[in-house]
């Protein structure tokens, strides 16, 4: 009977804090959920499997493209001149399309634009590496994305999306992720979908994965329809993802289920 | 019927569930139900249910999937979520017309539940992946059986 109560007085302040359409308490990164094995795996690179991805990201950064440069000829010989708190704040404003654009579009931009190769594919396994590379390189820094000013409105509309019903199951990313972090769904324990890890290494699929690769895994098990990366819907997405997580250090490559 | 047949003798031979057939079947047509006071007086289709079959169909995780999210006095599965109520003695607690309503749509209840909506109108749904599209997640009879089911934890 304590055990009935206690549910339900913690469902009905969960539902209570749904009203407020956001997280209840303090953010924390998935990192806390984790079995010490797991964290030991993360926190030593030479175990950790996502930085196989930032080591072919290196090479990436480094190799000629077909005009003659590479990003290193303008970033420095392994990113030495990217700023790690300019990288913290991605998805930043577009200073000629005036919206949002993710990090790895932005690195896919450039790769394309600057270097002069094919488009790499969104969440492509290049792609990926590229973008665990840069964000690797700001690993420990604080997550800090510019959510007022300009950016608010675009903040709004990926809140929406994040609380969207979506699938047969009709669920939305906040009733399981703002309403019941630490909470077992069956054998899982639920995190607050925080992003400060990716691109990260998840062991259930044996590789490296981007934000919008697990949204879309999410949308799966609710039996919704995919949705095409590196779209506009995505990039709100995960402005709003990155953005409720400010405060939190970057862990790419983290390592989680 | 001779395709079904076949399609039935192929799953049996690579040793798959029946249930693996189930999205092959015809899409059930949709019948409409009515709320009354936070319950559903009628079985939906005028369907009876079986508890045994209930009872399955709520630890099946692609069909009820109950276990996801409530404690359940099903002592042979592990790991029953904690999201929910448990579920032990909710026959108790309930009516059969009240546990219907609740399985059917419980957002027409409490709006910011994340309980999936069992035999909502699939028009109604957003988004739906193209194989599921048009389709309740459990039919009306699973949603009887489960109701039969739950009517029998007292």
């Amino acid at each position: 009977m304590k055990l009935n109560s206690t549910i339900l007085v913690s469902a009905g302040f969960a539902a209570l804090c749904a009203c407020a359409g956001a997280i209840a308490g303090e953010v924390f990164s998935g990192y806390t959920l984790l079995q010490q094995a797991t964290k030991d795996m993360q926190d030593d690179d030479f175990m950790n499997p996502g930085m196989a991805a930032v080591a072919k990201g290196a090479a990436l950064f480094s190799a000629q493209g077909k005009k003659a440069v590479s990003c290193a000829s303008c970033h420095g010989e392994g990113g030495k001149k990217l700023d790690p708190k300019r990288i913290a704040q991605y998805p930043v404003l577009d200073a000629k399309t005036k919206r949002p654009v993710t990090l790895q579009q932005r690195i896919l931009n450039e790769w394309a634009e600057q270097l002069g190769n094919a488009p790499l594919k969104y969440e492509s396994e290049d792609a990926l590496a590229l973008e665990t590379f840069v964000r690797n390189l700001a690993r420990g820094q604080v997550v800090n994305v510019q959510i007022d000013g300009a950016m608010a409105p675009f903040y709004e509309q990926g809140q929406k999306l994040y609380e969207m019903r979506a699938g047969q199951l009709n669920m939305a990313c906040n009733l399981c992720h703002d309403n019941f972090p630490k909470q077992k769904l069956r054998a899982q324990v639920l995190s607050q979908g925080q992003t400060n890890g990716f691109p990260l290494y998840r062991l259930a699929d044996g590789m490296v994965i981007g934000t919008q690769t697990r949204i879309n895994q999410c949308y799966k098990s609710v039996r919704a329809e995919q949705q095409p990366y590196g779209s506009e819907e995505f990039a709100l997405m995960e402005l709003y993802m990155n953005g409720r997580g400010n405060g939190l250090k970057i862990e790419t490559p983290a390592v989680r289920f | 019927m001779r395709r079904k047949l076949l399609l039935l003798s192929t799953a049996v031979c690579a040793g798959l569930p029946l249930s693996a057939l189930s999205d092959d079947k015809p899409v059930e047509t949709y019948q409409p139900w009515a709320a009354k006071n936070k319950t559903i007086q009628e079985p939906l289709g005028g369907l009876k249910g079986d508890a045994a079959r209930g009872r399955k169909l709520a630890i099946d995780g692609g069909k009820g999937n109950c276990l996801a999210c409530h404690i359940m006095p099903v002592p042979e599965e592990e790991f029953h979520g904690e999201i929910g109520p448990p579920l032990t003695k909710i026959g108790k607690r309930f009516d059969e017309a009240k546990l219907r309503m609740r399985i059917v749509n419980i957002q027409t209840i409490i709006p910011d539940s994340l309980m999936p909506p069992f035999y909502k109108n699939p028009a109604e749904l957003n988004r739906v992946a193209e194989k599921y599209k048009g389709r309740t997640i459990l039919t009306a009879q699973e949603v009887e059986d489960v109701v039969a089911y739950l009517m029998t934890l007292k």
